[in-house]
């Protein structure tokens, strides 16, 4: 059995982790009751995906490692999440289009770890895979309608898309510590367009051509968003160090 | 010894079978589908259970809970073992189970609508002119519906 580097399965978490805290700021927020739930059962789905990543790679680890200590006690210049999911919530579009744009990438690389030979992320990869490929249809679902809606979705997505368009590149190029294992991120990438083509299409969304794209995020250097994110997520750990319920 | 062993992995499953879920309290544990195999060691009793859904809170909870009921009965060394593949599936459900989460007032998983899409039978009335009104309910394993002909609200227990 082959065994994924310490950094990529950190990054699998960090991935998901900072992405379920941005949703789960919906809480309570969402538009109507039952998009409310939706977004933060989301949320509940992709913490559970971090959950078995950090426990994972606190095994390998060893040492005091443990989930814990992974989330709460790294700064960001050591979180390896892609820049996109650390965005803003924005409006309702603008969270939307952010899942799209991931679950699509998330579906894609999951489905590649599955039959990779490490047996353990395969597993991990397996059970989150049911759970992805529901949210890609919720929100796939959710681009069409608001970008084939009204005047003012339609504007709102548009703007949707200037914001993240740029940090779907950096998805894409794979860190040094990515290479080593099966998945290739940079193969992902035709898959993926073709995905969003076809429902871009059918929401009456145009596809960007050519835009900068963003990077930084896989190796620590991130927007600003993310210290505040963390701030708000380990406030409680740094406060009260050892604190349990 | 063996038949010994029997015996005793036996008399487990007799216990495990009085465990409940948190959520869904109508429903054990085995009537889920959740354990998926039972060992005995040097007086240790070993539980092999798979999560539901990845984040699912629940399972710490069930997992307390199998603990605890294995206490009451005497039992002393306790290990619990949470395996991930091959990953949990609806189909898993006992078909017991199934009849009493309709009885509860939850629709069952049906392969049929392995997509959450309008039409799902009423679990009060039978009906099957129903409407979905959102894919994610109150917990991550159900779909909200609403049956146009009794006009209750209902959960539907979606297939994973």
């Amino acid at each position: 059995m082959k065994i994924s580097s310490i950094d990529h399965i950190l990054q699998l978490a960090d991935n998901a982790l900072i992405i379920a805290q941005r949703n789960a700021e919906w809480c309570g927020h969402g538009p109507i009751l039952e998009q409310d739930i939706a977004i933060t059962n989301i949320s509940l789905d992709l913490l559970g995906q971090a959950r078995n990543f950090y426990q994972y790679t606190a095994t390998l680890m060893g040492n005091d490692a443990t989930e814990d200590s992974l989330a709460y006690l790294r700064t960001e210049r050591e979180f390896k999440n892609c820049l996109l999911v650390e965005q803003p919530n924005g409006d309702w579009g603008q969270t939307i289009l952010r899942q799209f744009f991931f679950s699509a990438y998330q579906f894609l690389l999951y489905k590649k770890l599955k039959d990779g030979s490490d047996e353990q992320l395969s597993a991990i990869a397996e059970k989150a895979l049911k759970e992805v490929t529901y949210h890609l249809r919720w929100s796939s679902e959710w681009v069409i309608r608001l970008g084939d809606g009204t005047k003012e979705s339609h504007q709102r997505m548009l703007t949707a898309i200037d914001e993240l368009w740029r940090y779907t590149g950096e998805l894409f190029i794979a860190a040094d510590y990515e290479k080593s294992t099966g998945a290739d991120v940079s193969l992902l990438k035709d898959e993926w367009m073709e995905k969003i083509v076809t429902v871009f299409n059918e929401a009456t969304l145009p596809v960007p051509e050519k835009v900068f794209m963003q990077t930084g995020g896989k190796t620590g250097i991130h927007t600003e968003h993310l210290g505040f994110i963390l701030t708000e997520l380990q406030y409680l750990q740094r406060a009260y160090p050892n604190a349990t319920w | 010894m063996v038949i010994d062993s029997e015996i005793s992995t036996k008399k487990i499953w007799q216990i495990l079978e009085t465990v409940c879920d948190p959520e869904v309290p109508v429903l054990t544990v085995t009537d889920l589908g959740i354990i998926r195999d039972v060992k005995i060691k040097d007086n240790e009793v070993e539980i092999i259970i798979t999560p539901t859904y990845t984040g699912c809170p629940a399972m710490d909870m069930i997992a307390i809970n199998i603990k605890w009921a294995l206490l009451e009965k005497g039992y002393k060394k306790i290990k619990i073992t949470s395996v991930l593949s091959p990953a949990w599936t609806t189909d898993w459900m006992s078909e017991e189970g199934k009849r009493k989460l309709k009885d509860y007032g939850i629709a069952a998983p049906d392969r049929k609508f392995e997509i959450a899409v309008d039409g799902v039978a009423c679990p009060l009335c039978n009906s099957t002119c129903t409407k979905l009104i959102s894919e994610f309910g109150s917990t991550a394993c159900k779909a909200l519906y609403q049956c146009r002909d009794c006009k209750e609200p209902f959960d539907y227990f979606k297939c994973h």
